[in-house]
């Protein structure tokens, strides 16, 4: 005998009764959402709507790039206005070329004639009028009437005689258009292609500037490489510590070195001179300072020797750097003089040299900083193994509090510039005794010994950033940007930049996180340290979806450029806008033409490369 | 010397993979550990050279604790123990010479090897190590294009790169075919009576064990059940290591 199955489902009216309910309860999402995004087919079908729709159809089938050059020649025929004694004879006109001919050739005022003409360019239009007086040339028209040339080039209309009786002859012109020469390409057209380049160039800043900076993220936000990471309270605090600490110091150093190549700002044969030495200078300073393998550990005088050689040379490095930006500015300064149509070139070394003059001294400053950090970091670690647990408590407690109070002052300074409360209650007594407070516990209930995992404290907090930003919408960024930097192409690349560094850097992260652990593992059993297995172990491996999810990221990034200008951001959306407001949709047409060219192509060249390098 | 004293390590999810396991390995030895699949090899290997950090018991390198080693010491002992793995552990998409030099990482300067560059004599260095394990025309190929006994060369190529006083073979030719096992397990060989490197490699044939290993130790269920002479392994011997139910082949 067959035993029943337990999991047989069985049916019962409560089942059923429930199935029903869902259904009802679907239908009402359904209603409820027609309802509300207002579906109405009345819409569709309303008399009005459909002319409009017809209309725009029609603008948006006939885009706005080719126009020829116009002639517009007049033809006249003779004409009497009460007929004279002799019955109003005219003469036969030449029919050679287009001509024009009026029946009768004679009438009274207020009477209707024929006006009819013959090989004309078919297809064409142009005014009909009276000209009074017996000279065809005279300025003086009558009337308003149009002719169109039927695909023969003929044409026929019929016109009312003005009052203006006279024995002289009057005449009958139609002055006709017609296209000459080759199509051109009109201002529409120009400017739409002026504004796709900067939309392609928008997308193409966006995603290298995105690529750079989300490469190094990837690795923090990726839970293998950080779970390892731990080290010891003392040595968290201090180089929580030398973080604004050395971001500071290294700020005004390295302005001042700025400040020290001033007075040679202007001289090009010294900005080269500098150009040239500084690297060479820097490159023997650090061979010397950091030799390329070393089994023995070095004295003390010689690494006190060494990191100050190493000191050196970075500042000299660094006043290379600010040469470098004035050779750059100054040449570029002379580019856009002389180089006529080629002066977008001096502009971008210009730009350039002006950016590295501002990036170098926050260059300086994070570098400083993350120096600093990482060697008092390293010293909290090596105190924190030498000393004995009393010593290290005692350690914990002071710094901690201190790192903790100096990152909630900062954080209340923070407060203070954007909010301007005013009240130090709030901004700086308040945050500074919270985080000494909080550092103070911590230090407590660690045990001297322990580790902590700053890997993954870095880990979340990198990834809880990066996914708040990631929700916000590269046009809400725009919006923000325009409001920060103005209206232009420069707010599109940063709010298209900072989106795809926070996109790509969790697209990335999860690569790293499923890379193979065994190369990983081989490497660090080397000996080699976080860095070196990074370099040697993790980007061989990541090497091809990063590319990937590069260009993925280019064609989001492309089409993204090309709306980004609706609200301000620069690139094509702008005109699109423009022109769609204004009810210029021939003009519109040709913009959405060009973007569609435009995506579809990149589209293209990016599949075929992926299908080549991946 | 390399002393192991009352290792024990639990794993996060509360395997106990080592259970208070103590044993030397004197300088120059051919070491084998043997036991079953899960006994706690890999865990073992791991534990000398801190990939995995053990939870209790010492081990002692020329009489300093690796187990209380900072990282930056860590760098300096680890440069001397090479490790060679059953999935050979190269890094597919670098050349081999590349999977070479990385065993120098432990000894250039990291900013220079960041650039990947290194001194000459590494260079002279790597060519060479690819010579002895008889692979030098492969140096330029991606790692990838090789077979699975060429990686592995390249894989001890990489471990003799680190001038090694020791080096740790986890299940070195478990992957391998027979023939190319031996082939493996000769270079191996030649390393620790030539170079007077100590040698300590997991193994699962004991056949093997026989052939090529000075010792062997005995793991199961993380406990060191066996230790002693190859020759020593009798049936009741190889019932503790193996279980009950095992069938001896080899
Ligand atoms: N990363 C890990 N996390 C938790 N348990 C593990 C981990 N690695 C190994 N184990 C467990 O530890 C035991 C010993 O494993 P392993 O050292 O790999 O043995 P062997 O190499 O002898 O096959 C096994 O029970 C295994 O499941
Ligand atoms: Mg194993």
């Amino acid at each position: 005998m067959k035993e029943p199955n337990k999991n047989e489902k069985k049916s019962s009216p409560w089942k059923s009764l429930g199935t029903g309910l869902a259904v009802l309860a679907g239908l009402i999402v359904y209603a409820y959402g027609f309802q509300i995004t207002k579906i109405d087919l009345e819409q569709l079908r309303s008399e009005r709507r459909q002319e409009s729709l017809v209309r725009v159809t029609r603008a948006l089938a006939q885009p706005d790039i080719f126009e020829y050059e116009q002639v517009a020649e007049a033809f006249t025929a003779p004409v009497y206005v009460t007929c004279p004694a002799d019955g109003g004879i005219v003469e036969a006109p030449d029919t050679s070329g287009p001509y024009v001919t009026v029946t009768p050739s004679c009438a009274e005022p207020g009477e209707m004639v024929t006006v009819e003409g013959f090989k004309f360019v078919p297809n064409s239009s142009g005014p009909v009028r009276f000209v009074p007086g017996s000279d065809p040339t005279n300025v003086v028209e009558l009337g308003n009437d149009t002719a169109t040339t039927d695909a023969d080039g003929s044409f026929a209309v019929a016109i009312k005689l003005p009052k203006r009786p006279s024995d002289e002859v009057q005449f009958i012109r139609v002055t006709m258009r017609r296209n000459v020469g080759t199509p051109q390409f009109t201002q529409t057209a120009r400017d739409t292609w002026n504004k796709i380049i900067e939309t392609v160039f928008l997308a193409l800043l966006a995603t290298t500037l995105g690529t750079i900076l989300a490469i190094p993220l990837s690795f923090i936000a990726a839970r293998n490489l950080m779970k390892s990471v731990r080290s010891p309270l003392t040595s968290i605090s201090l180089s929580l510590l030398g973080w604004p600490l050395g971001i500071a110091v290294g700020y005004l150093l390295v302005s001042w070195v700025g400040t020290l190549s001033a007075p040679f700002a202007e001289n090009i044969p010294v900005n080269v001179l500098f150009v040239v030495l500084t690297p060479i200078l820097a490159s023997l300073g650090l061979r010397w300072a950091l030799p390329e393998e070393e089994t023995s550990k070095p004295n003390k005088t010689t690494q006190i020797l060494r990191l100050i050689v190493l000191f050196i040379t970075v500042l000299v490095a660094f006043y290379g750097l600010f040469q470098l930006a004035h050779l750059a500015i100054n040449v570029g300064l002379l580019g856009i003089a002389g180089l006529g149509s080629l002066a977008f070139l001096g502009n971008f070394l210009f730009q350039l040299g002006d950016i590295i003059a501002i990036t170098t001294p926050v260059l300086g400053g994070l570098a400083t900083g993350s120096a600093l950090s990482s060697f008092l970091g390293r010293t909290g670690q090596r105190a924190s193994e030498r000393l004995a647990p009393s010593a290290i408590r005692l350690l914990n407690i002071l710094f901690a509090t201190l790192a903790g109070a100096t990152l909630f002052g900062l954080f209340g300074w923070l407060v203070e510039w954007l909010y301007q409360i005013g009240q130090s209650v709030y901004v700086l007594w308040g945050p500074l005794i919270v985080g000494g407070l909080l550092g103070l516990v911590i230090a407590l209930i660690t045990k001297p010994k322990d580790t902590l995992s700053t890997g993954m404290v870095i880990y979340y907090v990198t990834r809880t950033i990066l996914n708040g930003l990631r929700s916000v919408e590269a046009l809400v960024m725009a919006i923000v940007f325009v409001i920060a930097v103005g209206i232009g192409p420069f707010a599109g690349v940063m709010a298209l930049g900072l989106h795809t560094i926070v996109s790509l850097a969790k697209l990335y992260s999860e690569q790293v996180e499923s890379i193979q652990p065994g190369p990983l593992e081989a490497i660090q059993a080397t000996g080699a340290n976080r860095l070196q297995t990074i370099i040697y172990a993790v980007i061989p491996q990541i090497v091809p979806p990063y590319i990937s999810y590069t260009m993925y990221r280019w064609d989001i990034n492309v089409r993204m450029s090309t709306i980004i200008g609706f609200v301000g951001g620069g690139g094509i959306g702008f005109l699109l806008q423009q022109n769609i407001n204004l009810l210029n949709y021939r003009a519109a047409s040709a913009q959405m033409l060009a973007i569609a060219i435009v995506v579809a192509s990149m589209d293209y060249i990016s599949s075929m490369l992926r299908e080549k390098y991946v | 010397m390399l002393q192991v004293k009352n290792l024990t390590k639990i794993y996060d999810g509360g395997v106990k993979a080592l259970n208070n396991v103590t044993f030397d390995a004197p300088k120059g030895q051919f070491l084998a550990v043997i036991g079953l699949s899960g006994s706690g090899k890999s865990t073992l290997l791991r534990c000398i050279n801190r990939l995995i950090d053990p939870t209790e018991g010492q081990i002692l390198w020329n009489g300093e604790d690796i187990t209380a080693a900072n990282p930056e010491e860590m760098r300096r002992i680890r440069r001397k123990i090479g490790m060679v793995f059953q999935h050979f552990n190269l890094v597919h998409r670098s050349k081999v010479l590349t999977n070479v030099l990385a065993g120098r990482l432990g000894y250039v300067n990291p900013a220079w090897s960041l650039l990947n560059r290194f001194p000459k004599e590494d260079m002279a260095k790597a060519l060479q190590q690819l010579e002895r394990v008889g692979i030098a025309d492969k140096a330029n190929q991606r790692a990838d294009e090789l077979s699975g006994g060429q990686q592995q060369r390249v894989g001890i190529a990489r471990a003799l790169m680190q001038d090694p006083e020791i080096i740790l073979a986890d299940e070195p030719v478990a992957s391998l075919d027979p023939v190319l096992a031996h082939s493996i397990m000769k270079h191996l060989e030649e390393i620790n009576k030539k170079d007077g490197v100590t040698v300590l490699c997991s193994l699962h044939f004991l056949d093997l064990v026989h052939r090529y290993a000075d010792r062997v130790i005995a793991l199961n269920e993380g406990k060191l059940v066996f230790e002693g002479l190859p020759s020593e392994i009798d049936d009741k011997k190889f019932k503790d290591i193996y279980g009950r139910d095992a069938e001896r082949v080899g």
